[in-house]
């Protein structure tokens, strides 16, 4: 075999590879629409965060939004609510985690690590119970207070929250789950 | 599988034979792609690849399509606004798949002249030829439906004049039309069979392919000369073909890579250049537009259908004769299905023994009139149905059946053939000089 | 033959494509020079944002947009509004039904824009791909290929084609149009040159008002129009390169056959 057969050869070899190559590339490109489209369309996306008014929720009440398909409970709490969440003894509760996605995930289950402003007037968690999904029912269950309100109760298996949303009786593993929220003005609370 | 002679595939380790005994698909797998492929092909011969092509990337980009698109009168307008504005790359796949169907039609209409002045219709591809006219067919009924689902107001109203032609059969016509529909007008009922049947009829069509390749395979390909390939011996066979991989199969990738960079740039830069700005408004069942023209594709057959008018003698004629059961309107439906029946009818029509155009002096002459005709009848579709358009639709026409049904048969036996090769191999050295090694070592 | 036949298949495109339009626009259509034409041509965000303030300060009255999301003002490639920018413009100039409230709110950017059927305008989200402003030559699409669709062309001619001219037709009073099909259109003429006044100080007079807003409704006709181009772009680009290196491999591989040696 002569140098000039050898060097046709390495040429040749060359062409092959660079036009497989380039071969697979176009393909590749062209897989990729096909997968990408199956992601999350732009209109799902904009609602992935919304902005909630709740000018219009007083003490004591409760407002549900639907958030990512979901029902997020947002309650203004009365004093004698704020008071009984913290009377408890954390690290007596079934779930000790705070589960409050704006917390980093070690965070104690207190009552200041749960709700989301400082005097921990604003409530805002996922309304859907961690046993088995169903919605909790509002003041209601044996840990609402007395003749004041809070706390929630799920009818399906019978899972007590606190007014704080902890779960303290009954088959739910965890507490409420806090999603992103924060107040973007005095009257608007940003979720996601 | 095929009638020339050539090397079969052999298994060799333990699990290939292990396979083979079970599952011969390797073999069937290496057959096909190694089948012995005339080596004198030109380039008229790539749009069988093109068309794979554009049926798998219809296939592909309409399941993708369908994944966010909503079959309902008043929610499809709307999902296709979807698609273009929220879903990822969504204006891209649409586009395609609209832009899609005018290659598929380039392709294959190109695929059929190609048959038609290389008599490949001719013995022993009948059935191949028969294949090719229903696949045509079937593309035709999905374009159509395919059409349909944007639910704009040219898909509204083309499905009411297209379906309205069924109404035209005499005395069943209007139960059937009424049965297509699913009431008494196009709706709901309409939209939804037709979003079923689009997605159904590909698949009948990719089926229909695998039977069209198996046929022709098994005739092997037609060529320019028309000359068959020698089977005497596997050597003789060798010296007219060449395998099918690598051969034909980097030439005919590399004219696809050079028709979609074309496809690509309409798709690009004007992909609305062959739609029809009136799809962009919602379907209205209270306002006709102006001008209702079928897409592209449909003009020529278009044209035919509305050549026959009441005034012309032969529908005068038909009409007499059948006691006016064929009425102007039931003719022009005729004459459309009858316009694709003499194509599908061009192996029992056709009596010349010389299978090639190229060595038809005269039929040369004919067929390309034919192809202007063609191009004339795509244009005459298009205008308004008044003269002088409608005397000239009536003559391109004519000669659309004329060439089917009088110059095949005639020609055939008073035309004088010019001298043929007597080999393939012959052809190829004519065109690119005497080879030392008629086998490649590759 | 090959040759004829593609050259007829292209010819196909051409002629076929121009059939489709070949009847319609009897109106006069003016040639507008818009930046957004041509393989290159992108979208102007200044007249954008012009064209959105004549929209929502005039057309915004009868017509609708109702395909359109708000947000879509921000995307990338769009007006350049940020997302502030765009939840305070939805806020202060649309209210929309919320089914969960049953009752009236003001818009937020995941919103469409409202539609508008009170006085039974057209919705303007699509017009300016579903009216054509050239055709023919005789039904070739020749004018389409070279000047494009011309729907904002379109547009922009009706706007500036009043003349002044009215008649009553049962009880119901139509205006002289140059660029509108027929010559009378019911439509009275929306603007009339300095209505609405710009932030950035360009002109306006009836002529560039229209224009503006003419170029804002093909954005919201074809929000991804720069995108498309450049996947197009890119994707006619990879095909030939991919083109040249397939057609080395396939004259390579052909050379053994064809001339009987290797190289």
């Amino acid at each position: 075999m002569s140098n000039a057969e050898d060097h046709e050869g390495t040429r040749r070899d060359f062409l092959y590879y660079a036009a497989a190559g380039a071969g697979v590339v176009t393909t590749g490109a062209a897989v990729w629409p096909l997968v990408n489209q199956m992601n999350p369309s732009a209109d799902v996306r904009a609602l992935s965060t919304i902005r909630v008014d709740v000018s219009g929720v007083s003490e004591g009440s409760q407002l549900t939004v639907k958030w990512l398909g979901k029902p997020v409970f947002i309650r203004r709490r009365l004093p004698a609510e704020i008071e009984d969440a913290q009377s408890v003894d954390v690290s007596a509760l079934a779930d000790p985690i705070a589960r409050n996605a704006n917390l980093d995930g070690a965070a104690d289950a207190t009552d200041a690590n749960r709700s989301l402003d400082a005097d921990g007037q604003w409530l805002v968690m996922m309304g859907v119970c961690t046993h088995l999904g169903c919605v909790p029912l509002g003041n209601a269950g044996d840990f609402t207070v007395e003749g004041v309100g809070g706390g929630w109760f799920c009818p399906c298996h019978g899972s007590h929250y606190d007014t704080a949303g902890r779960i303290r009786k009954g088959p739910a593993p965890e507490n409420l789950p806090v999603p992103p929220a924060e107040f973007v003005d005095e009257t608007t609370i940003l979720l996601g | 599988m095929a009638g020339i002679p050539h090397d079969h595939y052999e298994p060799t380790t333990g699990a290939e034979k292990w396979l083979h005994k079970r599952l011969p698909i390797v073999g069937l797998l290496y057959d096909t792609i190694m089948i012995p492929t005339p080596k004198n092909l030109n380039w008229m011969w790539i749009w069988g690849i093109i068309l794979t092509f554009c049926l798998a990337l219809q296939i592909v980009t309409g399941i993708v399509l369908v994944m966010h698109y909503t079959p309902h009168v008043d929610l499809a307008f709307a999902s296709v606004e979807h698609i273009m504005r929220n879903v990822n790359g969504g204006y891209m796949l649409r586009y395609l798949h609209a832009n899609g169907a005018s290659l598929f039609f380039i392709a294959v209409y190109a695929h059929i002249f190609r048959g038609l002045y290389y008599g490949s219709y001719k013995a022993p591809r009948e059935i191949t030829w028969i294949i090719g006219m229903l696949i045509f067919l079937a593309m035709m009924g999905t374009a159509f439906m395919g059409y349909v689902l944007p639910w704009g107001q040219m898909s509204f109203w083309g499905a009411t004049v297209i379906t309205g032609l069924f109404g035209a059969i005499p005395l069943i016509g209007e139960p059937i039309q009424t049965w297509l529909l699913g009431g008494p007008a196009v709706d709901n009922a309409t939209l939804n069979r037709f979003f079923s049947l689009h997605y159904l009829l590909p698949f009948v069509i990719a089926a229909l392919v695998a039977v069209h390749i198996w046929a022709f395979h098994t005739t092997g390909n037609n060529n320019p000369t028309g000359v068959e390939v020698r089977r005497t011996s596997k050597a003789d066979a060798e010296k007219d073909t060449v395998p099918f991989w690598p051969y034909f199969v980097i030439k005919d990738l590399f004219a696809l890579a050079v028709i979609l960079a074309v496809f690509f740039a309409i798709v690009g830069f004007m992909p609305n250049y062959l739609g029809h700005p009136d799809n962009y408004i919602e379907a209205n069942p209270l306002s006709t537009p102006a001008h209702i023209v079928p897409e592209w594709y449909f003009l020529p057959f278009y044209a035919i259908l509305r050549a026959f008018t009441a005034d012309v003698w032969a529908v005068q004629f038909a009409s007499f004769i059948t006691g006016g059961i064929v009425d102007a309107k039931f003719f022009g439906v005729l004459a459309m299905f009858g316009a694709i029946a003499v194509m599908a009818l061009a192996p029992w029509l056709d009596t010349s023994t010389v299978r090639s155009g190229r060595y038809r002096p005269t039929f040369k002459w004919c067929f390309w009139v034919l192809v202007v005709d063609f191009f004339a009848l795509m244009w005459l579709g298009a205008m308004p149905a008044e003269e002088p358009y409608a005397s000239f639709s009536l003559i391109a026409s004519a000669y659309w059946f004329a060439y089917f049904l009088v110059i095949l048969p005639l020609l055939g036996v008073i035309e004088k053939p010019l001298p043929r090769p007597a080999t393939i191999e012959e052809d190829f050295e004519a065109h690119y000089g005497k080879s030392s090694n008629t086998t490649p070592a590759e | 033959m090959f040759k004829k036949l593609t050259l007829s298949a292209l010819t196909a495109l051409a002629l076929s494509a121009g059939g489709a339009f070949a009847a319609g626009g009897e109106g006069h259509i003016e040639d507008f020079d818009f930046s957004f034409e041509g393989p290159f041509g992108t979208y102007d965000q200044m007249q954008l944002q012009r064209g959105l303030k004549v929209y929502t300060e005039v057309c915004a009255a009868c017509h609708g947009l109702k395909f359109v999301p708000i947000r879509s003002l921000g995307e990338e490639g769009a007006l350049g509004y940020s997302e502030d920018e765009v939840r305070a413009y939805a806020a202060q100039n649309f209210e929309v039904f919320d089914e969960e409230l049953d009752d009236f709110r003001p818009a937020r950017p995941a919103d469409n824009f409202p539609e508008n059927t009170g006085v039974g305008a057209p919705d303007l989200s699509l017009m300016a791909k579903a009216r054509a402003g050239f055709h023919g030559p005789y039904g070739l699409g020749i004018n389409q290929m070279v000047k494009g669709m011309g729907g904002a062309e379109y547009i922009a001619s009706l706007l500036t084609g009043y003349t002044g001219e009215t008649k009553e037709e049962a009880g119901v009073t139509l205006y002289a149009n140059t660029a509108f099909p027929g010559g009378w259109i019911s439509m009275a003429p929306p603007l009339a040159g300095e209505d609405v006044d710009f932030d950035d100080g360009h002109s306006n007079s009836l002529h560039h008002e229209s224009q503006d807003v003419a170029a804002f409704l093909m954005w919201t006709a074809e929000p991804k129009m720069m995108a498309r181009k450049q996947a197009g772009f890119v994707g006619v680009f990879f095909l030939v390169v991919l083109s040249v290196l397939l057609y080395l491999v396939n004259k390579r591989i052909w050379k053994p056959v064809k001339y009987g040696r290797k190289d």
